[in-house]
């Protein structure tokens, strides 16, 4: 499956790997309460906090440059609202603010879910309470979303080679279409699934 | 439009939370009690095809490139409670698989995204479906109700964030309304080409996604959070009266922020000549002009894609 690459650190072996998923969360939770409430100056929470995330991510054996490419690729919509608060009249410190807040939960968050397997917290939500629909419709986009996104994948890339050179407007017809195919496929893909969970002794 | 961390405040967090609780919770128990068991797969399979569709780029105009919203295309697809489900699913991936949007900012994300977006989206659908008739009307219904979605949602955003004291209501509302009036017209471009596609090659699953009528109390429920959430994040800055903010927030015992939003509050009369010279005002203006400018052109991208229907009589939009 080619989309591996989307969370395939999450199943590393590392100390940071090992610990339960429980502590994990809960600790990436805190972390972020922390870093959306500490009284502003804060220095010793964020001083603390870029302490401590480098450390887990050394540990954790993740390669720096994914981590980094990841901060890289979700920074600049932090960035893009962080601007807005410029115009305000205290801006500066409240830019700063922001930036510092939300730079250590978004690195919390990308070392969270790439230390914790997807099913893990969702079996942590589940015994946290959560409907159980919506465990089952999380499970299953889950499962499905590498498929699919290697099947639009295969489908864009048979269609460019199908129709080199096309204009822009056909382009988007033909983009559009492949999508709605993708949607058919994927009903019908949602049929065969019921039938063969009803068949495994669902519900 | 994901709101990353960091950007609300405890009170915006707590009362988005509490109205995105409710709106999913509505959904859960509408597709519990309504929606076959079949269903459930298939919303899983439509979140992840949300997913998908968002991960393929479309080309814009000079290297830039747009992508799918999708909560008008899930929700005309499977019917509204479906649609926030779907919707829901695809943020809480992003949030807890890519870190992409908040974690404590997960309800504010949710309510904009997967209640405001598919349900304010799907309410106007049906509302043009009154006079939009047959698979013409539909694409354009759709198509118009895809790109009000994203600008309500956008706007629901900057209420948002214009709440929580981090942004002010007169530079956020202009640049994410304006931002999303044209983004919106790439995602009702991209709606309605995709139900016109689908209709073209399997018109039984657009007939199958007609909800039943008895769904009284969910709409009530529906409408209800809708209001709160426009009245609650987007109202207080829309009027002119300063007073009803600093009111509500002394209601909610939130003296400290009443006195940080007065000095948002107080540019406001300098800007009270209704016209140009506001750029709230503008923004509004700027998005009736849209509106109407949207809804001819959806009723153009429906007539180039969909061929007049044969055996009925020819039905026209007005």
């Amino acid at each position: 499956m080619r989309h591996d690459f989307l969370d395939r650190y999450s199943r590393l072996h590392s100390p940071i790997h090992r610990l339960p998923a429980a502590l994990k969360a809960g600790a990436a939770f805190v972390i972020v309460l922390g870093a959306a409430t500490v009284p502003l100056p804060g220095v010793w929470f964020f001083a603390g906090a870029t302490l401590l995330l480098p450390a887990v991510a050394a540990m954790s054996r993740i390669p720096w440059s994914f981590l980094l490419k990841r901060l890289l690729f979700l920074e600049p919509l932090v960035l893009g609202i962080a601007v807005l608060s410029l115009l305000r009249p205290d801006g500066l410190s409240l830019f700063a603010g922001i930036m510092a807040r939300s730079t250590i939960s978004l690195c919390t968050m990308i070392l969270l879910s790439n230390t914790t397997p997807f099913a893990d917290i969702l079996a942590l939500l589940r015994r946290a309470g959560a409907p159980r629909i919506l465990i089952t419709i999380l499970a299953l986009m889950y499962r499905y979303l590498f498929v699919l996104i290697d099947e639009a994948e295969r489908m864009s890339r048979a269609r460019l080679s199908r129709s080199p050179g096309i204009s822009r407007l056909e382009r988007w017809r033909s983009f559009t279409a492949l999508l709605g195919q993708l949607f058919v496929r994927s009903t019908e893909r949602a049929e065969r699934i019921y039938a063969a969970m009803c068949a495994r002794g669902w519900e | 439009m994901h709101i990353p961390d960091g950007f609300l405040d405890t009170r915006t967090i707590i009362a988005t939370t509490a109205l995105s609780t409710a709106g999913v919770g509505v959904a859960l128990q509408q597709v519990r009690t309504r929606v076959e068991a079949r269903r459930a797969p298939l919303i899983g399979l439509a979140a992840a095809f949300v997913f998908a569709a968002q991960m393929l780029n479309f080309p814009v105009a000079a290297g830039t490139s747009g992508h799918l919203m999708g909560a008008v295309l899930a929700s005309v697809l499977l019917g509204p409670a479906a649609g926030v489900l779907v919707m829901t699913a695809v943020l809480v991936v992003q949030c807890l698989l890519f870190a992409d949007g908040g974690l404590l900012v997960l309800g504010a994300n949710v309510f904009n995204m997967a209640v405001i977006g598919p349900l304010g989206g799907y309410g106007i659908y049906r509302l043009l479906r009154f006079f939009l008739h047959g698979t013409r009307g539909m694409v354009a219904a759709a198509a118009c109700a895809a790109w009000a979605s994203t600008v309500l949602a956008a706007t629901c955003c900057a209420g948002e964030l214009a709440w929580s004291g981090t942004v002010d209501w007169h530079a956020a509302f202009p640049a994410m309304a304006n931002v999303h009036m044209l983004i919106g017209v790439g995602e009702g471009a991209i709606t309605g080409l995709v139900l016109a596609a689908i209709a073209r090659t399997r018109p039984e699953l657009l007939d199958a996604s007609m909800p039943s009528r008895h769904q009284g109390i969910a709409w009530i429920a529906y409408g209800f959070l809708l209001a709160t959430g426009l009245l609650l994040f987007v109202s207080p800055f829309a009027s002119s009266w300063p007073d009803g903010l600093e009111s509500v927030a002394r209601g909610l015992g939130f003296e400290q922020r009443a006195l940080m939003s007065r000095s948002i509050a107080s540019p406001m009369a300098d800007y009270r000549i209704p016209g140009i010279g506001s750029p709230v005002a503008a923004t509004m203006l700027a998005g009736f002009a849209g509106a109407i400018v949207v809804f001819v052109g959806s009723a153009l991208l429906a007539r180039g894609l969909v061929p007049p229907p044969s055996p009925q009589p020819p039905t026209r939009e007005p």
